[in-house]
């Protein structure tokens, strides 16, 4: 292993006004997560306009775009915690007619861990709210705990671990109740560049990837790269898609770190950067 | 038993405090040579305590009975409406001024129409009990119950949090620290409201034993008065060990600021 031929990066699409290529959705006919033409206004300001995106199963696609831009309220009203003002979103499995709220997994920058609540019953806290009676649910949680490096601390409460681990309880408590779309709004942000580091990795061989659609927004282009499979590119006032990036890579994982300084990620890296800086200009 | 801690360092400096605060009284009785009906030095206060312990118990457990009836009474009224605020924004239009304006009320000129309306028993002082301490209980829980992350809230509303589950596995535990806090100050309040009751009408209690012993039996006053200082740093230690119990899962230094002075 270990090599990177064969990797590309290749600008499929640019969207809006970066140039004329006209838009073109990539996702399949039956995507898991799919947002068309979605607005949100606050206030009477545009935070997002027109935007299209679709996740397929087993697909992992990364936001990028500067801070502002709309990324984490794009977020919540996928997750339904808020509601659009224009477009639809569909995620699979849910009707239309009722709330996506509790079958969307969404995990944020901050680990909103309950203080008051152990390891084990922060993780398992999404079961309960289903009603999932608490010696099934804790099975649950040490089930997972495992590679999720949980084990020894399922009884520790959340202020005894380090921030790397609190991450990974906040991942396990959004990923346990089994959500076939994945949202990641900064899941790293406030960590270390060691800690992220090594985070990234292991997110990538701890996700059942295959059966999920996964939706991961950051500021942090590498992050956008190693991650996705696809990179969308965001730019703000109003928040819009401006370009989608194909990545192409068969395994990150067994590349580890050394990746990020290859020639081609380079390359890919200042082609995201360009398509940020040229949508930092309003239109 | 962790929460319960017991060393030196604890008990000491309260009891210099209290012990230096005795023997200055004492001595400045004396130096100055006041008259005991005047101002009773602590130890004929403490002879008081010695010579009549079944009077001064006997009618301490009177008061504390209307304490404790009273307390539970109010955390019971104080939990519903502080819910009801905190659920309802029309509960809170119409219920909060009503609340504020039974504060205002002075319940000594009130008193006696409660002695009139429920009568001279035990319910009368309990009413009075009620009426001082419900007010720190409900707004303390008012203000925990809003102190809450709106953060959270969303994040338990994406695990598919019902009104009612945010309500009780966030808010609440949120509010604990205040609603504490509410309890310890209507726990002390509290013994006034019993004897501003029994001064009014009883038959019983340490309140209505200060009113009836005459004026000049200082002494004895003052002992009721220790007796009741007592009570009241009785039911704070047991709020207090209620609320370490409360909790004792809760992280140990976030809510507390001490000895900032200390080196």
């Amino acid at each position: 292993m270990g090599s990177i031929s064969g990797w590309t990066g290749a600008v499929v699409g640019q969207r809006s006004g970066i140039s004329g290529v006209p838009d073109q959705p990539s996702a399949s006919q039956d995507p898991l997560l799919a947002v068309s033409g979605v607005g949100f206004q606050y206030e009477s300001i545009d935070v997002l306009e027109d935007i299209d995106l679709a996740v397929d199963r087993g697909e992992f696609v990364a936001l990028v775009g500067p801070s502002g831009c709309g990324k984490s309220t794009l977020l919540n009203l996928i997750s339904g915690v808020l509601a659009p003002s224009a477009g639809h979103i569909e995620v699979a499995g849910v009707n239309g007619l009722v709330s996506r709220l509790g079958h969307v997994s969404y995990m944020q920058q901050k680990d909103l861990l309950l203080p008051w609540r152990t390891v084990s019953e922060n993780g398992r806290l999404g079961l309960e709210l289903r009603g999932v009676g608490a010696t099934e649910s804790e099975a649950e949680v040490a089930h997972l705990a495992e590679s999720f490096g949980l084990a020894d601390v399922l009884g520790s409460m959340p202020w005894q671990l380090s921030g790397g681990m609190r991450q990974r309880v906040a991942l396990l408590r959004a990923l346990l109740p089994d959500n076939a779309v994945l949202l990641l709004d900064e899941p790293f942000g406030a960590l270390d560049a060691i800690t992220r580091s090594g985070l990234q990795q292991w997110l990538l061989n701890v996700l059942d990837r295959a059966e999920k659609a996964v939706l991961l927004v950051t500021h942090d282009v590498e992050e956008a790269i190693l991650l996705g499979d696809r990179v969308l590119v965001m730019a703000p006032d109003p928040g819009r898609i401006v370009a989608e990036v194909e990545i192409n890579l068969d395994s990150v994982a067994t590349n580890g770190p050394r990746i990020t300084t290859a020639r081609d990620f380079v390359e890919t890296k200042r082609q995201i950067l360009e398509l940020l800086s040229n949508g930092a200009v309003s239109p | 038993m962790s929460y319960l801690r017991n060393s030196a360092a604890v008990w000491v400096p309260t009891v210099i405090a209290l012990a230096t605060l005795l023997v200055v009284w004492e001595v400045a009785v004396w130096g100055f040579g006041i008259e005991s009906w005047l101002l009773a030095p602590p130890s004929a206060v403490f002879g008081e305590l010695y010579d009549s312990p079944g009077l001064l118990v006997g009618h301490a457990g009177t008061t504390l009975t209307e304490i404790i009836l009273g307390f539970a009474i109010s955390i019971s009224i104080g939990v519903v409406l502080a819910t009801g605020i905190v659920w309802s924004r029309v509960i809170e239009r119409s219920v909060f001024p009503i609340i504020i304006a039974s504060q205002t009320i002075p319940i000594f000129a009130l008193a006696p129409l409660l002695i009139i309306w429920i009568g001279t028993d035990i319910m009368s002082k309990v009413v009075v009990v009620v009426l001082f301490t419900f007010f720190p209980v409900v707004i303390s829980l008012v203000t925990g119950l809003r102190s809450v992350d709106s953060e959270m809230v969303d994040m338990l509303r994406t695990l598919g949090a019902t009104p009612y589950q945010t309500f009780s596995k966030l808010m609440v535990p949120t509010a604990l620290p205040n609603f504490f806090a509410g309890m310890k100050v209507a726990a002390v309040v509290s013994v006034i409201g019993a004897v501003i009751g029994e001064w009014v009408g009883a038959s019983a209690g340490l309140g209505w034993l200060m009113k009836v012993t005459p004026q000049y039996q200082t002494a004895r006053i003052f002992a009721a008065i220790v007796v009741l200082s007592v009570l009241a740093m009785g039911l704070f230690a047991a709020v207090v060990l209620w609320e370490k119990w409360a909790l004792r899962k809760y992280p140990a230094t976030a809510n507390q600021v001490t000895g900032l002075g200390e080196p």
